[in-house]
């Protein structure tokens, strides 16, 4: 099963939530920080770091000999990356979306492909605790391709935590597609009801199962109670305002740790949200035949042949 | 002489922070109450939450269209696969419609369609305004709900933000910059006058301002610094402010944990209007006055 753990507005507490989460589990059980931009879940699990990859995406490089300065490369580009110039052919690497259309418009078969670096992905363990996470390169603008290769990790057989990035565009929706559940965790004020909003639409947009966890809940109002009450969204667990909790995650140290009690609290929220989420016996080869997992062949597929 | 900010002509300055939820756009919207003859703009265009708490009377409504989507006439369609060989989003299905999530607007399909079954409007993936409120003018926008292109909206509120003040001869821009360092980050800081990056003394707002400066840093953007509730924890804010130093930002004052920036985000308000005098209210105006100086206004 797959869980992403989302949000809408940053801040309120989803690498808190992810992290603790995943350490609350008894059985093994694999943490992906698709965050990104700006990944912190290691800083809490403390993983042991066992390897490095370099992720790149596909960007053109034409082979000046062959081209003839036809210009259908420039034609089919939708994002600027290459035109011709005058006499010379010119790539901006950095708008390039990685799509092919240049090398398979191109007659003299002049364009091939380069990889640009998008950054990296670090994997590691900590007792039965898989951990994957990606660190987009400073600079690089485009992070979906990073997050869907941070997910291409997903082991079918395991419980899958995602920690995702804050907002509702598309580094996010890379985040939540394919998940069996998204939990949303907000704040009860105007600023987290307005983003949670927004959050909620993208996952009915995704159509995958969702429910709501508070944090620092008694600080604010009630209205994200109420939109939760009005939209049949469950509430599975409320978190209140604790300087205890807040200056241990100052210290990188997780909550189930310096506050064992908490540990059955997010073991009773994954089992509100197993039930929820429904997944049927999944066969062990191919990872289908579980609820809203539909879309989790896709990924695998696109780990082959370097599609996305 | 600050941090080589110039001196004359219009200057922007951007809020960002790495980390989401250290208090961005409660510090920008105190500024607001502050700061003279500026254009405000939000530049947090996918969970934009200034108007919020400045309750904008929106007096331009524009559509925001940018990029195409595939979409494919089944009449003329003859299946022949070529569209699913190409696509490299796997984004048509295997009926032979197109996932408008999963479409990335390449056009790949549509210029290799030997039946020419396949139409490429344009999208309409977001909405931007430009409103008045009783702090000034500011322009904002709005991102569809998993939509793409936000760098673009970004970069147009912003230039739609300049327009607005050179139009009224203000000299300030103040905008609300968007968590994380990719691609709406960088459409937010460049060519900005300087970036105040906000943070809080814990690990992750340590490792993500790091990455944050770093991102000023290489789009040659000055940036400074100040730490929100930073009495939650003191010796990570020293920490903090060493490592801003060492990463060439200049260090601006402190503001405590205060219960007030939720309490006046819940009524709407400014800190200031929600009490002329707290002790948080107190530092963000200390911070503003640092700025000014800074700015060399």
């Amino acid at each position: 099963m797959i869980i992403s753990i989302a949000s809408g507005k940053g801040g309120t507490g989803k690498t808190m939530v992810a992290t603790n989460l995943a350490l609350s589990m008894d059985s093994d059980v694999q943490l992906l920080d698709c965050d990104v931009e700006e990944p912190n879940a290691h800083l809490f699990i403390h993983p042991a770091l066992e390897g490095t990859e370099i992720i790149t995406t596909p960007v053109p490089q034409v082979d000046e000999d062959k081209c003839t300065l036809c210009g259908k490369c420039g034609e089919i580009c939708q994002f600027k990356a290459i035109l011709v110039i005058g006499e010379t052919v010119l790539t901006f690497h950095e708008l390039c979306h990685s799509c092919g259309g240049c090398m398979a418009a191109c007659p003299e078969e002049a364009i091939t492909e380069i990889g640009r670096d998008l950054g990296i992905i670090e994997r590691g363990h900590r007792n039965g605790l898989d951990f994957v996470h990606g660190r987009l390169r400073v600079g690089e603008a485009m992070s979906p391709p990073l997050i869907r290769k941070v997910r291409s990790h997903t082991r079918p057989d395991t419980l899958t935590i995602i920690d995702a990035p804050p907002g509702t565009s598309c580094p996010v929706i890379a985040a939540m597609q394919g998940a069996d559940f998204v939990l949303l965790v907000t704040e009860p004020t105007p600023f987290g009801l307005y983003d949670l909003k927004l959050a909620v639409g993208a996952v009915k947009i995704l159509g995958i199962p969702c429910g709501l966890l508070i944090n620092r809940s008694d600080m604010g109002d009630d209205k994200v109670k109420e939109y939760a009450h009005e939209n049949d969204l469950p509430i599975l667990m409320e978190i209140p305002f604790d300087r205890r909790i807040a200056e241990a995650y100052s210290r990188g140290k997780a909550l189930v740790e310096v506050m064992p009690e908490w540990k059955e609290k997010f073991f009773e929220l994954y089992s509100r949200i197993e039930e929820m989420a429904m997944p049927t016996t999944p066969s062990p080869l191919t990872g289908e035949g579980r609820g809203g997992g539909g879309n989790r062949k896709i990924w695998h597929e696109r780990t082959r042949d370097h599609k996305w | 002489m600050g941090v080589g900010i110039e001196r004359f002509g219009m200057k922007e300055l951007v809020i960002i922070s790495g980390k989401g939820g250290t208090g961005k756009t409660s510090i920008l919207a105190a500024f607001a109450a502050l700061a003279e003859n500026k254009v405000l703009c939000d530049a947090d265009v996918d969970a934009a939450d200034l108007h919020l708490v400045m309750a904008p009377t929106v007096e331009e409504h524009h559509d925001f269209q940018s990029g195409h989507m595939a979409i494919i006439d089944q009449d003329k369609c003859t299946e022949c696969d070529l569209c699913r060989n190409l696509c490299r989003w796997n984004a048509i299905s295997e009926d032979y419609r197109v996932d408008p999530i999963q479409c990335e607007g390449c056009g790949v399909c549509v210029y290799f369609c030997p039946e020419e079954a396949i139409d490429f409007p344009l999208s309409t993936c977001g909405e931007w305004f430009i409103s008045d409120t009783r702090f000034g003018p500011m322009v904002h926008a709005r991102l569809g709900i998993a939509e793409e292109n936000s760098g673009k909206l970004v970069t147009l509120v912003r230039q739609e933000a300049k327009k607005l003040a050179e139009k009224k001869a203000f000299d300030l821009i103040l905008t609300d910059g968007p968590p994380g360092i990719g691609c709406p980050v960088i459409a937010s800081i460049g060519g900005a006058s300087a970036v105040l990056i906000v943070t809080e003394p814990t690990v992750s707002g340590k490792h993500d301002m790091v990455r944050v400066a770093q991102l000023a840093a290489h789009f040659k953007v000055p940036g400074m610094i100040c730490v929100n509730k930073f009495d939650l924890n003191p010796e990570e804010t020293q920490i903090i402010e060493d490592v801003a130093r060492e990463n060439d930002l200049v260090v601006l004052s402190r503001i405590p944990f205060d219960p007030i920036f939720t309490k006046a985000m819940v009524q709407g308000q400014t800190l200031f209007e929600y009490n002329t005098n707290s002790e948080a209210g107190n530092a963000v105006r200390k911070i503003w006055e640092e700025l000014m100086v800074r700015m060399g206004s």
